[in-house]
């Protein structure tokens, strides 16, 4: 298990670096899919079945294509990819580059440390997850769910404004 | 993954599965035309072989044999994943269903039934992506609609499996089943079955919800572009899918391989092949919804069903003395 463990979170980490790359963006949403579903082994080898297949359905299979859809419908084409690649200078690199290497200092004193020892390896399985989403987090799922509605409320309201229009 | 019990071993189990899929598609393609004969009272493919059953051979060697081309002003890395992806899902998809206590490659997955809907979301991509890298209208088009579609009769499909997992407890293929052996969840949980098995028909994007690829205005939609083996790919993946549908409908509503007198493969078999044969009627006899039409049907009908049957199915658990 361990090695396919090493495996996926290797294929992760490249997956993202060329998502970050590619000057065309269906590319880099198609790497992004690819970095989410090795993130969705990564889960279910650490003993969150329930993670990694939710993972998969919600992000790879429901909101990524909801991207492609997007990107579709806006046809982006060589235009976009050529100006895309002209923002990727080397100076845009220095900000980010900061960033990253706080969290790699961060890792890598953790890991000195002995602070990323594995969790002890129980299953958490679907019945785990609901309980604890009902139970120790019931405030987090409700504010969700008012975000969730206003979020349906706009849509709503923004598809009619432009039927009337019509 | 071996079952307890199996004398089969697991890769002898993946090797014999995959080639009795792979034939049963490509025979698909012939029985489906002779059914469609048959239903529109006309003979269908009879002349290569007996009954027309070389015709599968004929059409394979026509299709090896054609330039295998791609497009100029095609996006080549992506036109070239797109029909891969079709078939990889479905077949993938197929090995979590336990055809007999022995036969099925990892029927006892504890998150079964959520990789089945993991893999057919994640078949979305080779229709969206066909149609996005043939730079063509009508591709676009189709892929656009595809898009749509199939996300929408996701979540249906998914809800409407709620109440299966609600009466049986288990997201487990085998346990499904063998939490059926005294009633078919068709009985209890009939407006599941019927919207399993609808959304079933948009995820494949059978007729009559063929609207990615409807040809009365879109040319051949999202693979309008394709040819040879590339076009072979998304049909074979089709026909796997028709196959992959109907076998999943058996295992949550019809009890999967439990059946008198005859031993439980032959009943998975007759049971699965019934709704392909469903599955070709309902081509053979329904005319394509327009699109609008066909997506409020969805979004205002089919959702409300689903939340009410999830509903009603809970109350009825929590009301009535179960054997929990």
């Amino acid at each position: 298990m361990n090695t396919t463990f090493e495996i996926s979170a290797v294929v992760a980490v490249l997956a993202t670096l060329m998502m970050i790359t590619r000057p065309s963006a269906v590319h880099a949403l198609l790497y992004l899919t690819v970095s989410l579903l090795a993130a969705a082994m990564v889960f279910f080898v650490l003993g969150a079945p329930f993670a990694a297949a939710l993972e998969v359905i919600i992000y790879a299979g429901a909101i990524m294509v909801l991207f492609v859809f997007i990107i579709m419908m806006l046809n982006i084409g060589d235009a976009a990819a050529a100006l895309e690649s002209t923002w990727l200078q080397p100076s845009t690199w220095i900000g980010p580059s900061v960033l990253a290497l706080l969290l790699a200092i961060e890792l890598g004193s953790l890991a000195v440390t002995g602070g990323l020892a594995r969790p002890a390896g129980s299953v958490v399985n679907a019945q785990a997850v609901g309980l604890a989403l009902i139970g120790p987090y019931m405030l987090a799922v409700e504010i969700a769910s008012f975000l969730l509605l206003a979020a349906l409320v706009a849509a709503f309201h923004l598809g009619r404004a432009v039927m009337r229009e019509e | 993954m071996n079952h307890p019990g199996s004398i089969i071993p697991g890769l002898l189990n993946i090797v014999l599965g995959l080639a009795f899929l792979m034939a049963a598609a490509a025979l698909l393609t012939w029985v489906e035309r002779r059914l469609l004969g048959f239903f529109q009272d006309r003979p269908g493919p009879n002349r290569a072989g007996p009954f027309g059953s070389l015709q599968v051979v004929a059409d394979g060697i026509k299709l090896l044999f054609k330039q295998d081309w791609i497009p100029p002003f095609a996006d080549p890395a992506v036109f070239v994943l797109a029909p891969a992806i079709a078939m990889v899902t479905v077949m993938l998809a197929i090995a979590v269903i336990p055809a007999t206590p022995v036969i099925g490659i990892i029927g006892n997955l504890n998150v079964g039934l959520l990789f089945f809907l993991a893999m057919s979301g994640l078949g979305v991509y080779s229709v969206v992506l066909a149609g996005w890298s043939s730079n063509n209208k009508f591709s676009l088009l189709g892929g656009m609609r595809a898009a749509a579609q199939m996300v929408s009769y996701e979540v249906f499909m998914g809800l409407s499996l709620v109440g299966v997992v609600m009466l049986s407890g288990s997201f487990n293929l085998t346990d499904i089943i063998h939490s059926q052996r005294h009633l078919w969840y068709v009985v209890p949980q009939f407006i599941g079955f019927v919207i399993f098995f609808m959304g079933g028909i948009a995820e494949t994007h059978r007729l009559p919800f063929d609207l990615p690829e409807g040809e009365s205005e879109l040319g051949a939609g999202f693979h309008t572009e394709y040819s040879g083996m590339k076009f072979g790919m998304f049909f074979v993946g089709e026909y796997i899918g028709i196959i992959l549908v109907s076998a999943m409908t058996t295992v949550l509503f019809l009890g999967g391989w439990y059946g008198p007198f005859l031993p439980p493969f032959m009943w998975f078999g007759i049971k699965t092949g019934f709704f392909v044969a469903f599955f070709i009627l309902l081509r053979a006899a329904l005319p394509r919804p327009r699109y609008d039409q066909f997506m409020s049907f969805g979004w205002k009908l089919l959702l409300p069903l689903t939340l009410l049957n999830i509903l009603v199915t809970g109350a009825l658990i929590l009301g009535l003395p179960g054997p929990s």
